[in-house]
């Protein structure tokens, strides 16, 4: 207890060693965190990214926060539901013939420059014969009434004004553009949200009214609206192109990386600490074998063995990690530990034991090995960045466990789906930057326990 | 007089004997040396081929290029013959059949896995199925010797630059210990905990996307420069980014160990000896720092080299630089089993070599092998 105080006090005289001491406690606390709101399972099931998940998030959406530095303000997603949220009125009138008459609106200030990406309303009914039937207008700030949507709806349905093909007719008539000189209308959405004949088009700016009248044909028979504007900017941490929100991979990037990174790390260390112990203790035959091994081993090409277990075997996050401590085990470091362990059997309480009669494993387990165990804890922290990044190049490479939210994972699609040459810098910019915090934390650690227990690099 | 020149002879001939039997014994250690290290590399590969091999892939790569093989023959054989197609499938069949028992397909596994490893060893990988070089080949041999100096550029252009300028400035700030400059150097050495690759992407993302002012990726404008010149100054373009990724993940950690290495060297009493005596900075440095640091240096040059043949893979990839890491990882986006097992391979080959190389640079600096050892 005292040597852990000592230890501890140590740590506190240096800086760098605090910083790092807290991002890793950060980090766990984090993990935790994520662990307890997102239980995996759930998590595997949003970065699944099916519609019904990710049915309220745009596409490439870049974080919320963006506006704060922004004079330009882009966007923001909107999801209302009719009667919950205020703005969303609605409002039953019983119809003398039985039967509803239901009337929704939905009043709002748009004050962007630039268009939403889309704008839908997901009715939800319950009727036994006759289905209700509703009709959607939307008034823009010049006052104009523009007709979106009528007909009949089932159980569940979704109108999508970008994809109504009648009305997208129905707008290019009102914006009535010379084609041969200007450019045809995009999409719906420019239709509703650009002034009537504007060219090059203007974002018409106020307020605009959506009005839903929907008509129910039995008794109890009702019908629920849910509005969803997709703008460009969503949550704390944007979307990707598959419109799944960054903040599940985000959140359990950290546990991901963190088990990964430990696993490896501790595993390794005292594994070959370990054989080390085993291979000084008995000599002979065992240890020229070990040491055969090793020479083996480095020969091997880590990253191309491990390249061809993900693509051949088996892309599940925990095989390759089962991998990645088998082909670590007899690394270089094996060989330092060893020639530690050659200096620790010939110290005078080794021959002590010796003398009262300890069994080798006694004294292998607890003579030798809590000897050294402060020597390889520096190294052992100091590994856990390396360990992460490996899991990202591994996903970079294409070879990250599909199914599993990783930080890697991120930076692979953002790559793959041209986040740099688009400018999505988001995209990259937040995996990267967690990564980044969580590597430089371990080091710091890592290289202020090296000065520690490390004497001669002490005053250095 | 006639004393002194008789000692100078027998210090003479002295010398002559023992240079003969340090030859005698450098010889007799490099070749258990090469023995030892042959068996490695022997072995290396041979893990690797049971390795890629466990699911019966490389058996499905030669049976891959066989079937390709007859069928092209079958094809030359028979365009100006009209020969029914049942015939012509038969015909296929049995070339096959013969081929797969030539070469051994029929055999059980361990006899196959050897041949496989002959193959390795002798560089003969096969076909590859999807990928070609740039010259039209599909031999996976070439695939790759094509790539090769791509590898070797980038490689030997960030690492050697990277030795010596560390090893320079680490000399340099070894001499000022607790100098604003050797301070910064130790506070930002856990930065190279990061991996080249990711100031790979940092780098693309300010110089290529930001400021526009050096290329995204590849080797070369398309197309290409006209004169050699411009080729060359093109090249060194697109070298910039990813050599400097290269570059900037190791530095501060190379510096501070090379800085830390030189100070424990400059506390021993004969450097304070030198001190005393009033011998110069530079010479101080020369012969009573560098010289008994010359094994590690050395050591530690070798090292290198050897993460020369698998260091780049991430960041040729995030460059699409086309070395042998891009090689790998096209292989593994199209499925190429032929060309990632070759890959493999030759970097378990190059591997090797390379760690025998060491071996020898190290026996030749080691002063425990070259003199008087033998007594």
């Amino acid at each position: 207890m005292k040597k852990f105080k000592d230890t501890f006090q140590d740590i506190v005289r240096y800086p760098s060693a605090v910083v790092g001491l807290l991002i890793v406690l950060a980090l766990i606390v984090f993990s935790i965190y994520t662990m307890i709101t997102i239980p995996y399972k759930e998590a595997i099931h949003l970065w699944k990214g099916t519609e019904a998940v990710v049915y309220k998030n745009p596409r490439n959406a870049r974080p919320t926060w963006v506006n704060w530095f922004r004079k330009d303000k882009l966007p923001v997603s909107v999801d209302v539901y009719a009667g919950e949220d205020e703005d969303f009125t609605k409002e039953v009138t019983p119809r003398k013939k039985g039967g509803n008459q239901i009337e929704f609106n939905y009043e709002f200030d748009y004050n962007y420059n630039q268009l939403p990406q889309d704008i839908f309303i997901y009715f939800k009914s319950n009727y036994v014969d006759k289905n209700p039937f509703v009709v959607i207008n939307m008034t823009t700030p010049a006052g104009e009434e523009i007709k979106i949507y009528d007909g009949g709806i089932s159980r569940a349905t979704n109108v999508r004004f970008g994809q109504e093909e009648k009305l997208l007719t129905r707008l290019v008539r009102l914006h009535g553009r010379d084609t041969e000189t200007q450019d045809q209308l995009r999409s719906v959405i420019e239709g509703l949200f650009t002034k009537m004949g504007s060219y090059p088009p203007v974002v018409d700016k106020g307020t605009y009214t959506i009005n839903v009248k929907a008509t129910t044909f039995e008794e109890g028979s009702d019908v629920e609206a849910e509005l969803v504007m997709h703008g460009t900017v969503f949550g704390l941490f944007g979307t990707d192109h598959m419109r799944r929100d960054l903040k599940v991979a985000i959140m359990w990037g950290a546990p991901i990386a963190l088990a990964f990174g430990l696993t490896a790390a501790l595993g390794t260390a005292l594994i070959s600490m370990f054989i080390a112990a085993l291979g000084t203790w008995f000599g002979g035959w065992l240890d020229e074998l070990i040491q055969r091994i090793t020479e083996v081993n480095m020969v091997i090409p880590y990253l191309s063995i491990l390249i061809m277990v993900g693509t051949f075997y088996s892309r599940s996050i925990w095989v390759l990690l089962l991998v990645t401590i088998l082909l670590n085990i007899f690394s270089g470091a094996i060989k330092s530990r060893r020639a530690i362990f050659l200096q620790v059997r010939e110290s005078t309480y080794i021959e002590a034991a010796k003398a009262y009669g300890a069994s080798d494993y006694r004294i292998i387990i607890r003579y030798m090995i809590p000897r050294v165990i402060p020597m390889i804890i520096p190294g052992l922290v100091s590994a856990v960045p390396a360990y992460v990044f490996l899991e990202a190049s591994l996903a970079i490479l294409g070879l990250g466990d599909p199914t599993v939210p990783t930080w890697g994972k991120i930076i692979n699609d953002a790559r793959t789906n041209g986040a740099l040459y688009q400018g999505m810098f988001y995209w990259i910019l937040e995996p990267a930057v967690f990564l980044m915090i969580t590597g430089l934390g371990f080091a710091m650690l890592g290289f202020a326990l090296d000065r520690i227990f490390n004497p001669r690099l002490r005053g250095m | 007089m006639s004393i002194e020149t008789n000692s100078q002879e027998t210090s003479l001939e002295y010398a002559k004997r023992a240079t003969r039997e340090t030859a005698k014994r450098l010889a007799r250690f490099f070749s258990i040396r090469l023995v030892l290290q042959i068996i490695t590399i022997i072995i290396g590969v041979y893990i690797t081929i049971l390795v890629a091999n466990m699911g019966g892939y490389v058996d499905t790569i030669l049976k891959a290029s066989i079937l390709e093989e007859v069928n092209l023959e079958v094809s030359a054989m028979v365009t100006e013959k009209d020969i029914p197609r049942e015939m012509r499938e038969q015909m296929v069949r049995d070339l096959v059949a013969e081929r797969e028992t030539l070469a051994g397909l029929d055999q059980p596994f361990i006899q196959r896995s050897f041949r496989h490893l002959w193959n390795g060893l002798t560089l003969n990988f096969g076909r590859a199925r999807f990928m070609v070089s740039d010259h039209g080949s599909r031999m996976v041999r070439n695939i790759i010797l094509e790539r090769l100096p791509a590898t070797l550029l980038l490689m030997g252009t960030s690492q050697l630059l990277l030795f010596f300028v560390t090893l320079s400035i680490a000399l340099a700030v070894s001499r000022h210990y607790g100098s604003l400059w050797d301070k910064l150097i130790v506070a930002l050495s856990p930065t190279s905990s990061i991996p080249p690759w990711f100031y790979g992407i940092f780098l693309i993302l300010v110089f290529a996307a930001w400021l526009k002012i050096l290329p995204f990726s590849g080797m070369v404008d398309a197309p290409p420069p006209p004169t050699k010149w411009l080729y060359f100054l093109n090249v060194l373009k697109h070298l910039i980014l990813p050599a400097g990724s290269l570059f900037v993940s190791s530095f501060f950690i190379s510096t501070y160990s090379w800085r830390t290495f030189f100070l424990i060297y400059s506390s021993e009493d004969y450097v304070d000896m030198a001190k005393a005596k009033g011998l110069s900075d530079r010479a101080i440095e020369r012969r009573y720092i560098l010289r008994p640091t010359l094994p590690s240096i050395i050591t530690s040059f070798a090292l290198l080299m050897v993460g020369i043949w698998t260091g780049a893979t991430l960041t040729e990839t995030i460059f699409n630089w086309p070395g042998l890491g891009t090689t790998i990882y096209t292989a593994i986006s199209k499925y190429d089993t032929a060309v990632i097992v070759g890959t493999t391979i030759i970097q378990a080959y190059l591997l090797g070599i390379t760690v025998f190389f060491l071996d020898f640079l190290y026996a030749i600096v080691d002063p425990r092998v070259k003199l008087g050892g033998g007594k």
